[in-house]
């Protein structure tokens, strides 16, 4: 795959110190410096004091009895909390997905010509973004007290369907509708970013090949925006798992409501906040590994691209095992 | 000379204003089909303008644009004319191949990939044929070797290639250039206008907006000289290139040849 790079990489280093020692001026060839090299005892110090700094957190988290590591180990696989984190994996997935989908719908209404399109897209966005989300989850929760009859029917017109809010707009619907349509007023800014990056020569190549729009779209502009897109919206993911602890305030049981519920009854505060904690950082760590494979493929024809981590690591155990041949593949 | 040919395209007084910009102001032009016509003029002339209008990536606001016959993003039906459809613009482009100053192939395709795309997805031709046509047509630009490999991985002068089968590949009634060569290191001009030779050989009907006066002379049949909006000077390469009455058009030819 880098076979095209390397053909052009330049000359190799001592091709080019050869015009340096022909040159009339210069008498015998330089010999190589031997110097004392610089030491730097701040760097010294600085480690020495990170170490120390290290030694004494990871002495306190073993033998501050206040941890209860065996509490901790007892929990991280209970039920009870396992059952909160399945709740709190599908309600980002969920959330994540109303605000991709509805996230682009907006970033397309924002760049459309229709200036009403447009306005409706700003104001949306002006308004999920001005108002904390946990104020906009009380009153998705609340909402049966604005709206305690809701009814799909023609607007001002006959009605199909109509029952009371509460029926309706059930905690989890609570939830999604107030991560989800939150999350969308951030992603519109992304995905238009995204398609804002790209070359309109490629729209014009597109239009030339008489591409309608909506295949332009799929094939040429989003593929393209998606490596602008996919980084922040895998910071957007992360922290969208990290804001699902907030629909605890309403009542959903997700693994921080679940944790909480436990520590109620057994006053063991600490552990149980750190039993979540763990859980939200492996679950971090799965979506960090998740969005360097998915950045790699849209930076395809784009970024040059070198093994994977799991490929080095193959190849560095091969060149162990084998070190006649460590050049090979 | 009389043959009732319909002529590929047919210009009658197109003007183009980008606000109070004239950037058209009456172009009146005739391409045969198997033509060649090149375009040549100072930059801001139109000349560019003009050729985006033939495909409608330029709307015009006046006068008569046709391709083959058929008016440019209108149709008429009695003494109206109605505005077309998306769609419809979308079909009339795929007849018509565009090939750009800046090439702009599709970097997350390879060239192969770049070369199939539009066939299969806009006419929906069966990929394997496309995929064998496309294969032809990046050997025909001498570049069969280099199918598997992403625009970043190419010269100028290979891109360009790449960008010429791609239009290609629609198999195009006509074929538009938008300064071909303009944005390539000189040595890499040469590559590109060999092939556009090839096609003019083979018979396709291209215009070209170039600052290439050998090509012109060479290979053109109709040479067009634009200024300000309007057509200056046309007629043969070599009697205009030799010949040049008109002021504006000896002091363009001054300063490059």
């Amino acid at each position: 795959m880098t076979s095209p790079r390397k053909a052009s990489s330049p000359a190799p280093p001592g091709t080019t110190a050869g015009p340096t020692a022909d040159s009339p001026a210069s008498g015998p060839a330089p010999a190589d410096i031997t110097a004392v090299p610089l030491r730097h005892p701040g760097r010294w110090v600085a480690s020495a004091v990170v170490a120390v700094l290290f030694a004494m957190l990871v002495h306190s988290l073993v033998s501050n009895p206040r941890f209860q590591w065996h509490v901790v180990g007892h929990y991280l696989f209970s039920e009870q909390i396992l059952r909160g984190l399945w709740a709190t994996v599908y309600l980002t997935v969920i959330a994540m997905a109303i605000g991709i989908v509805g996230g682009a719908a907006l970033a397309v209404m924002r760049l459309s010509p229709n200036p009403l399109l447009g306005g409706a897209a700003w104001l949306y966005t002006w308004f999920f973004r001005g108002t904390p989300v946990l104020v906009q989850l009380l009153f998705w929760s609340f909402i049966s007290a604005v709206y305690p009859r809701l009814s799909l029917g023609v607007p001002f017109g006959p009605e199909f369907v109509h029952g009371s809010a509460n029926q309706f707009i059930s905690i989890f619907t609570a939830a999604i509708l107030g991560l989800g349509l939150n999350e969308a007023a951030y992603m519109s800014e992304i995905v238009r970013a995204g398609i804002l990056s790209v070359d309109p020569g490629q729209n014009e190549a597109a239009l030339a090949l008489g591409m309608p729009r909506g295949l332009l779209m799929r094939r040429i502009v989003l593929p393209q925006a998606m490596r602008v897109i996919i980084p922040p919206t895998g910071n957007e993911t992360i922290s969208m798992l990290k804001t699902t602890s907030l629909v605890s305030v309403i009542s959903f049981t997700e693994i921080l409501y679940a944790a909480q519920a436990v520590y109620a009854r057994t006053y063991q505060t600490i552990p149980l906040l750190i039993v979540a904690s763990i859980w939200y950082l492996a679950l971090t760590s799965l979506l960090t590994v998740g969005q360097y494979y998915l950045e790699r493929r849209y930076g395809r024809g784009v970024a040059a691209r070198g093994a994977t981590p799991p490929q080095k690591l193959r190849a560095l155990m091969t060149s162990l095992r084998a070190p006649d041949s460590s050049g090979a593949r | 000379m009389t043959e009732p040919v319909v002529p590929m395209v047919k210009a009658e007084g197109v003007r183009k204003s980008f606000g109070a910009h004239r950037v058209l102001r009456g172009i009146d032009l005739e391409v045969a089909p198997g033509e060649v016509t090149c375009l040549i003029g100072r930059s801001g002339s139109g000349k560019t303008t003009f050729l985006r209008c033939i495909n409608h990536l330029e709307k015009i606001s006046g006068g008569r644009l046709s391709v083959d016959g058929e008016l440019v993003g209108y149709r008429q039906r009695g003494d109206k004319v109605y505005e077309l459809h998306d769609r419809d613009i979308a079909r009339k482009r795929a007849e018509i191949g565009m090939v750009f100053q800046r090439f702009n192939l599709f970097p997350h395709m390879t060239a192969l990939q770049n070369v199939v795309e539009a066939p299969v997805r806009v006419k929906k031709e069966p990929r394997a044929s496309v995929v064998e046509r496309a294969a032809a047509l990046l050997e025909r630009v001498g570049l069969g070797g280099r199918a598997s490999f992403y625009p970043s991985q190419l010269s100028g002068g290979q891109q360009q290639r790449v960008a010429i089968a791609r239009a290609l590949a629609m198999q195009p009634k006509l074929l538009l250039f938008d300064e071909p060569t303009s944005a390539l290191d000189p040595e890499l001009v040469g590559e590109v206008l060999d092939v556009m030779r090839g096609l003019a050989a083979d018979g396709m009907t291209m215009v070209v907006v170039t600052h290439e006066m050998g090509f012109a002379r060479e290979v053109g049949d109709n040479l067009v000289f634009m200024d300000g909006g309007v057509i200056v000077e046309s007629g043969a390469p070599r009697e205009v290139l030799s010949n040049p009455t008109d002021e504006r058009l000896r002091t363009f030819l001054s300063k490059v040849l």
